[in-house]
């Protein structure tokens, strides 16, 4: 006969199979669905370049992870770093960067300006903040190459007040892409921003300014480690598809300033480089990950964070 | 009570709120008040009646459209809160939930920039007082509610205000800790010395930890006074509905001296019954009866009202005796279940009501 004990260990061992059996189709669909294609993204950049794109199959090479860091003269095969991909790497964490801040400096403030309105105006502001989103991405792109460009708005405005004589080249430079970028993922900052500031209990300000604190300090004490779930999260929304960025700096910064999406584009398309395309990739992927990671444990730490 | 040096003092004090609508909403009108140094002040009154708007404006958390707010003479109506040496206990403590305990005690010390040192110091004093030391570093979050209570306290008294204001600090705690938390509060304001203000919409609360009562309705202060003043000499109607329970009696007053009146009640009877400070009564007036300041008797024996005996209600200390007076109406009579005075009268019966004249009070309407 089973012990009690047997028994209690035969329950477990039932519950932690029917988890996991509950847990299957999620599972098929992440396999499927993410690991899958990563695998085949990791298994193409190991192979040989094919002659019209694609690769040929079960010839493997380094050649892919190879061009990512370093070219190889065509006519006296010395080798070279590859500044130009690094330039691009760096373009894009650095734009992604400055893109994040800036939303979250105009974000910021915005999300506190909506979660302090009344519950019946909130709602209003709410759907303002996403109304941007009825527009196609491209569309809206196109739309901001009318504002920037030499004839645009924002040149012919200046140049009607007599601020400027000649129109300044904003269309096909870093500051293009940047302001394109900032208009497109502001939404994502400050929706992320306003849930979490929602859940503030406004009486903690209160509570802080009894205490002595200032303005500055109770932002600074309270609201902002309060909000932090809200900026780590809309940051994340930022930072990741800017770094991906393909459709704004193919508009906005033409061939002058590409980001990394244009470039692994490129690979699969013109370039005809499937295994660089695919190395490239990775590697996006991979800084992605790192940034991520040194990001929350920074995030997380100090303060403690909440909840 | 006399009052000595005045810590508090608001001087006509208007506020009004105004909504989206056209509708404004006065929630104090004209209200003045001093409160002394040291003394434990309750703001009673049920919802509505302004008094969470006082202590808001004397904390600096909204600012009174007309009059003044005097701190020891000094008028601190226009200043924020964090220039006001002034702390709030908060009816949900509002304690901040991203630090621990001892870090919120910290808080009002850090802010008003004294060193570090000195901020540990008083804090683990300030955990030694609310009986808190070994809580110190646990997340506010992880404490019952009597205790984020005592972090409240702890961390508004830290600062060393002028003034502490408590804003029900005990409405969310069960009825055994709240007692224990009244008795908590007398200790530490008899110990540290601040001005308490303390607002309350439960009259038990007020009568038993009150130096002083003022009694609030619509925006208007109607009585200010000692616990036993508010109980025993309501001035007003109100307030004598609002504190306790009481037996009212209509009737017209026949003749007045010297603080006496005689009321021809409508129930039949005629009364002696003392008037209320500064009430000069004419034609209709109401007299208030404690239940537990009258007796019942014999029908036989000598009464004030007679009536028959409707209800008997067992509260286990005490024992209540609903009347139908004879000439209508409901008179309630209180009587403490001593194991000699056993009172013997059964439902049904005729009886008789019995109170004095010092018992029986004219009121101002």
């Amino acid at each position: 006969m089973a012990t009690a004990g047997e028994i209690a260990l035969a329950a477990v061992k039932r519950d932690i199979r029917n988890r996991w059996l509950l847990s299957v189709p999620a599972l098929v669909i992440i396999a499927l669905a993410a690991i899958g294609p990563l695998f085949v993204m990791l298994l193409y950049s190991f192979m040989v370049k094919g002659d019209y794109g694609d690769v040929k199959f079960g010839q493997f090479s380094f050649d892919g992870w190879f061009n990512v860091f370093f070219t190889r003269d065509i006519f006296d095969d010395t080798l070279t770093f590859a500044d130009a991909h690094l330039s691009i790497l760096w373009r894009s964490i650095s734009l992604s960067l400055i893109t994040t801040v800036t939303t979250l400096f105009f974000g910021f403030p915005t999300a506190y300006f909506i979660a302090t309105r009344p519950q019946h105006q909130r709602d209003t502001w709410l759907f303002v903040v996403t109304i941007p989103f009825w527009t196609n991405i491209l569309i809206r792109t196109f739309a901001m190459q009318e504002v920037l460009r030499n004839e645009g708005i924002i040149n012919s405005a200046l140049r009607a007040m007599h601020i400027i004589d000649s129109p300044i080249q904003i269309m096909f430079t870093n500051w293009a892409v940047l302001f394109g970028m900032v208009y497109v993922y502001l939404p994502l900052m400050v929706l992320p921003l306003y849930a979490s500031m929602e859940k503030i209990d406004f009486r903690l300000v209160e509570a802080g300014y009894d205490l002595y604190a200032t303005r500055l300090q109770v932002l600074r004490r309270i609201i902002i480690p309060l909000v932090k779930p809200g900026i780590i999260a809309g940051s994340i929304l930022v930072f990741i598809p800017s770094l991906g960025a393909y459709v704004t700096p193919r508009v906005l910064g033409g061939g002058k300033s590409m980001m990394l999406g244009n470039l692994i584009e490129l690979q699969f398309g013109q370039g005809r480089d499937w295994p660089l395309g695919a190395a490239l990739s990775i590697t996006l992927m991979v800084v992605v990950t790192l940034a991520l990671l040194v990001y929350v444990r920074n995030a997380s730490r100090g303060g403690g964070g909440h909840g | 009570m006399a009052i000595g040096k005045a810590a508090i003092e608001a001087v006509g004090v208007t506020k009004i709120f105004q909504s989206s609508g056209q509708d404004s909403l006065k929630a104090l009108d004209n209200v003045s008040v001093r409160i002394g140094e040291n003394e434990f002040f309750t703001l009673l009154g049920p919802s509505g009646c302004g008094k969470t708007t006082l202590l808001r404006l004397i904390a600096g958390f909204d600012f009174p459209t007309e009059g003044q707010i005097l701190l020891y003479g000094k008028d601190i109506a226009p200043l924020p809160p964090f220039q006001r040496p002034v702390n709030t206990v908060f009816q949900n403590y509002a304690l901040f939930p991203h630090m621990t305990v001892g870090q919120n005690i910290a808080f009002g010390l850090e802010m008003q920039g004294k060193p570090k040192a000195q901020v540990e110091a008083r804090v683990e004093q300030m955990l030694r007082l609310v009986q808190m030391e070994e809580l110190k570093t646990r997340k506010t979050s992880q404490i019952s509610g009597g205790q984020q209570q005592r972090v409240a306290l702890a961390r508004a008294l830290a600062p060393e205000p002028k003034v502490l204001l408590l804003d029900e600090p005990l409405s969310a705690l069960d009825y055994k800790l709240r007692k224990e938390m009244q008795i908590e509060l007398k200790r530490l304001q008899n110990e540290t010395g601040i001005t308490f203000i303390f607002v309350t919409h439960d009259q038990e609360e007020a009568l038993t930890m009150s130096d002083r009562i003022a009694v609030m309705s619509k925006g208007k202060i109607l009585q200010v006074g000692s616990p036993r003043d508010i109980y025993d000499r309501p001035a007003v109607r109100f307030v004598a509905n609002f504190i306790g329970e009481t037996n009212f009696l209509e009737g017209k007053l026949i003749s007045s001296v010297k603080g006496e009146a005689k009321v021809a009640l409508d129930v039949g009877e005629t009364i002696t019954a003392s008037l209320a400070d500064g009430v000069a009564p004419s034609g209709k007036v109401t007299v208030v009866v404690r239940p537990e300041h009258a007796t019942i008797v014999d029908k036989a024996k000598k009464a004030t009202l007679a009536g028959k005996l409707e209800n008997i209600v067992y509260f286990g200390t005490d024992t209540h005796y609903h009347v139908k007076l004879n000439g209508g109406g409901e008179f309630t009579v209180r009587h403490q279940n001593i194991q000699a005075g056993r009172l013997t009268f059964e439902k049904g019966d005729k009886v008789g009501v019995l109170f004095g004249a010092g018992a029986a009070r004219v009121l101002r309407d």
